[in-house]
């Protein structure tokens, strides 16, 4: 099958949703992203003493019966609550309105690195204890991965195409690329996209930290996530949701939509090396930024802003400043790169939903949020970190990278909508 | 109220429900009354099976349609 010589749309971003844990909707996430706020803190969701690492980014003050009946909660994981407030925040922000006539043309695709974890932990605990006869007939619904993009349907009444990513780290970004073409292929007129992750649960804690992937500087949560700084030790597990409206333009325009910015490009790729560690050097993920600057028709001199993957992994942060030095070229040495994870922590699937919508924010507002942390860099890590404080410039375009376990590599790129 | 199994019925349903104790009468319909779909009465039924400490078998649960039809089957089995 070939595609006909159908036009590809264009796609903007009319609205933005977030549940981080330096904020709980739009504007307190961003503002506090200006204001190089931590949300790091000691674990509160659980007793956490015996753990190696005892530090995250809880989302804090969180009520679930603000967006659904008491019932509803019940009867959701966390991971798929926070999709779902996130997502009807990012409708209303979009003042786009669901109804019979236009529900079939309106998506979902939420990515998660691990899904209803909480669930699943706590149903075990009941399994081992109870017997299986008393295992929750809502355990498996409430854990599986999809489940956030499947309620946020039920709860916003989307009935297009619907379906979720779960690449890990990458997931989030993987959902906004891959709605991206459902938009500009024409299958859908809006689609309700973004990453969401709950995963501060013991289990995950204790795998990820068996994993040498956790900072443990617990008697300094603030300072632990510090991405491109020598004294880095690993990430910080942040949870959350952060979603966006993606539209067809001429739907938006239609309606009078505010207009963020305009979505023009996705690439992705694999390293195809190893199951956790990135491939040296970074060349699985400077393809990644190529593809997504090849897709958008733009060269690396335009690139204003890189909203980095920047984990604060010794791994990480090194290889991907050499990735972008390889798609960038020279320009790398003059664009701004910035790692929000600094303040959010990192929200595994969760952190392509948020750091997308930081992107788009900082092309809508021309503003670039900074690398808290960032005392002294790493040897290896030579680029312009925007250290420590926000910073007013002209953002034209902005990439978000991110990557996840199984060397997958995806890039976003947003450029300010012009007519 | 609350000791007899008629009131821990209740209790139980509101809790699992997620509906107002007192709409909660012993003539409601867990389905048509409270809003219970397949799961949420599969949960149910493992509620009261915790509680009073019994078993009820999947024929048995099928034919408890209301609070009434639950307090007399757990009476049932209780005096048994």
């Amino acid at each position: 099958m070939t595609m006909t010589s159908t036009e590809k749309k264009r796609v903007v971003i009319t609205g933005m949703g977030a549940i981080t844990p330096i904020g709980n909707d739009l504007e307190a996430y961003w503002q506090g992203l200006l204001a190089g706020k931590s949300g790091i803190g000691p674990i509160t969701l659980f007793d956490a003493s015996k753990h190696k690492c005892r530090i995250a980014g809880e989302v804090k003050g969180f009520d679930p019966l603000e967006y659904l009946d008491a019932k509803d909660a019940k009867r959701t994981d966390r991971f798929a609550q926070f999709a779902i407030a996130a997502s009807k925040q990012a409708l209303a922000d979009a003042k786009l309105t669901i109804t019979d006539l236009n529900a079939e043309q309106v998506g979902v695709m939420i990515g998660t690195g691990v899904g209803g974890l909480k669930v699943m932990e706590e149903q075990q605990s009941v399994y081992i204890n109870k017997g299986p006869s008393r295992c929750s007939p809502f355990m498996v619904p409430m854990m599986i991965a999809n489940m956030a993009a499947g309620l946020t349907a039920i709860h916003t009444g989307a009935k297009g195409p619907n379906s979720c990513a779960v690449t890990a780290c990458a997931a989030g970004s993987n959902a906004i690329g891959d709605a991206f073409r459902i938009v500009q292929n024409g299958y859908a007129q809006a689609m309700i996209c973004g990453g969401t992750e709950a995963a501060i649960t013991p289990l995950s804690l204790a795998g990820f930290a068996s994993a040498r992937a956790l900072s443990t500087r617990n008697d300094d949560p603030d300072h632990a996530s510090r991405p491109f700084d020598k004294g880095r030790d690993g990430f910080v597990m942040g949870e959350g949701a952060g979603i966006l409206v993606l539209e067809e333009l001429e739907h938006a325009l239609s309606r009078g939509a505010r207009i963020y910015a305009e979505m023009v490009g996705y690439g992705m790729t694999c390293d195809a090396y190893h199951m956790t560690a990135p491939v040296p050097g970074g060349a699985g993920a400077a393809r990644s930024m190529e593809f997504a600057l090849k897709d958008a028709g733009i060269s690396p001199s335009e690139v204003s802003y890189v909203n980095a993957h920047g984990t604060s992994t010794p791994a990480n942060d090194p290889t991907e400043t050499s990735a972008i030095k390889t798609a960038l070229g020279k320009s790398a040495k003059t664009v701004a790169v910035s790692s929000t994870k600094s303040m959010t922590g990192h929200l595994l699937g969760g952190s392509g939903g948020i750091e997308g919508v930081a992107a788009c924010m900082a092309v809508s507002k021309d503003h670039v949020p900074p690398t808290i942390n960032l005392q002294e860099p790493d040897d290896d890590c030579d680029l312009d970190y925007v250290p420590n404080h926000s910073r007013a410039q002209t953002v034209d375009v902005a990439m978000s990278n991110s990557f996840g376990f199984g060397g997958h590599n995806v890039t976003l790129v947003f450029r300010k909508y012009r007519s | 109220m609350a000791d007899t199994i008629l009131g821990k019925v209740q209790k139980i349903v509101s809790e699992q429900l997620g509906v107002d104790l007192d709409t909660v009468k012993p003539e409601a319909s867990f389905a048509n009354d409270l809003g219970a779909d397949s799961l949420d009465t599969v949960e149910l039924v493992m509620a009261l099976e915790e509680e009073f400490d019994i078993e009820i078998p999947d024929e048995a649960a099928e034919s408890i349609g209301t609070v009434q039809a639950a307090v007399d089957f757990i009476t049932e089995k209780s005096s048994a």
